[in-house]
């Protein structure tokens, strides 16, 4: 139920809809939770509605620690 | 899709499963509960259980809307639907939810209803806006990811004058159930023959997109009051996984936090712009019974009387009709983490996705249709 996709902004609509790209899918989207969207925007649609916006460095640094993390499994245990 | 696909990496998540091995110790045992239907989903899906050592245990929580729809509410939407010129929309799970002696939303339609399944409330909206001679009802579940639409659908419809729509608000809140279940000592040690761990759960994985909304302040009780970790995670399996390395990590240093793994959509404020719209359109329930847990104070929404117009609940002095569930299903039980779904004997015999018995086996998110999707062969040696 609480699934929710990442999309990006391809057109502002007016001030409360959107044009995204969810993996090649187009939709109109309701943007009335969020303030001013770009178009370039990565956004997270639930029911229709974008729920927040998708942070590209946040995700960057997450993968970046996964990363750290997966590939010194080996290493010895922190504290 | 970018955003997805980088987080179900296989190798990065047997890196992870690597390091989860080393870091976790023998002595000790991990059960971390996830709450959310959408972790449930992914640790399925994924077969992230497998990649875990035996020591720690992931336990499904009550986080899916449909699971824990009371019953005699469910059979007050199957009543109404049956009245004439009405037209019931709901989102595609609910429709197929057991109410009394298995009758649900989709066998109604089949009777003549006129039930419809939607993507979007929006969707009601405009079916209500397109046919003004027929009484448009949306069937409103969900946990705060969800509500904050159905308040901006009721502020269109208020602003529009949209006489022929309203909403049967069903909306739950994530806070007071995980209180709830801390609450009461029903955490129970979770027969698997692993060594029980002790007070029953050490650790929560976080609801994902409910914490896009309300943040990650409303679960400082968790770690405050009971000592409990409390990891915020994305739904992809890295995420889940990154999460489960967090909790061990707290755990393992005698830790209680709230931590943030999906800090790519969750602030810790949450979405200030979705909660004034909430509080504007609703008010809490003191009252709500949630179909596993029982009678949960102050853990649901209801519609302000500014908007009774537009809430059905008022509009058709819509009752709670009293419903026994299936003697057999143990679905009470399996909400609380307290059972298993394999530990139910009409599991994936009399009660199956097609033909569910229990409410956790409808919904790709219940515990029960997660199992027999992807887990139910796991034990079975060829």
């Amino acid at each position: 139920m609480c699934l929710a996709i990442p999309a990006q902004v391809i057109e502002v609509v007016d001030a409360e809809h959107a044009l995204v790209d969810m993996s090649g899918v187009r939709k109109r989207i309701s943007t009335a939770l969020l303030d001013t969207l770009a178009v370039g925007d990565y956004v997270i649609v639930h029911v229709g509605y974008a729920l927040s916006r998708l942070d590209p460095d946040e995700a960057a640094e997450t993968l970046r620690l996964i990363a750290e993390w997966a590939e010194t499994a080996g290493d010895e245990v922190p504290g | 899709m970018k955003y997805l696909d980088e987080f179900r990496d296989g190798r990065l998540a047997q890196g992870l499963a690597a390091r989860i091995d080393r870091e976790a110790r023998p002595a000790r045992g991990y059960a971390l509960m996830e709450f959310c239907g959408g972790h449930t989903h992914a640790i399925c899906r994924y077969g992230i259980e497998d990649l875990l050592p035996d020591n720690v245990r992931l336990i499904h929580g009550p986080g899916c809307p449909v699971c824990i729809l009371p019953s005699g509410r469910l059979q007050a939407a199957i009543a109404l639907a049956e009245r004439e010129r009405v037209i019931l929309c709901g989102y595609g799970d609910l429709l197929r939810a057991p109410g009394a002696r298995g009758d649900t939303l989709l066998k109604a339609r089949a009777r003549g209803a006129e039930v419809r399944m939607v993507y979007s409330i929006d969707d009601a909206l405009e079916i209500a806006r397109a046919q003004p001679d027929r009484t448009v009802v949306f069937f409103a579940i969900g946990f705060e990811t969800t509500t904050p639409p159905t308040a901006v659908a009721l502020l269109h419809a208020r602003r529009e004058g949209l006489s022929n729509f309203s909403v049967y608000c069903n909306h739950v809140l994530t806070p007071p159930a995980l209180r709830a279940l801390l609450a009461t000592d029903s955490f129970p040690h979770v027969q698997g023959g692993v060594t029980p761990c002790a007070g029953g759960v050490d650790g929560f994985i976080g609801p994902a997109h409910v914490s896009t909304v309300i943040g990650s302040q409303p679960y400082e009780f968790v770690a405050a009051e009971y000592r409990r970790p409390l990891v915020i995670a994305g739904f992809e399996p890295l995420d889940v996984l990154q999460a489960i390395l967090l909790l061990i990590r707290q755990l393992n240093a005698g830790q209680a936090r709230v931590e943030n793994q999906y800090t790519r959509a969750v602030q810790p404020e949450g979405n200030r712009k979705a909660q004034g719209l909430m509080a504007e359109v609703f008010a809490t329930r003191s009252r709500f019974a949630w179909r596993g847990l029982g009678e949960l104070p102050d853990s649901a929404l209801a519609i302000r009387p500014e908007f009774a117009r537009w809430d059905a609940e008022r509009r058709f002095a819509m009752t709670e009709i009293p419903v026994t569930d299936h003697q057999a299903c143990i679905c009470a039980q399996v909400l609380r983490g307290a059972q298993r779904p394999q530990d139910c004997t009409v599991f994936a015999t009399a009660c199956t996705p097609d033909h569910p018995l229990g409410s956790c086996m409808v919904s790709a998110e219940g515990a029960c249709a997660a199992h027999y999707h992807y887990g139910r062969f796991r034990q079975v040696r060829l």
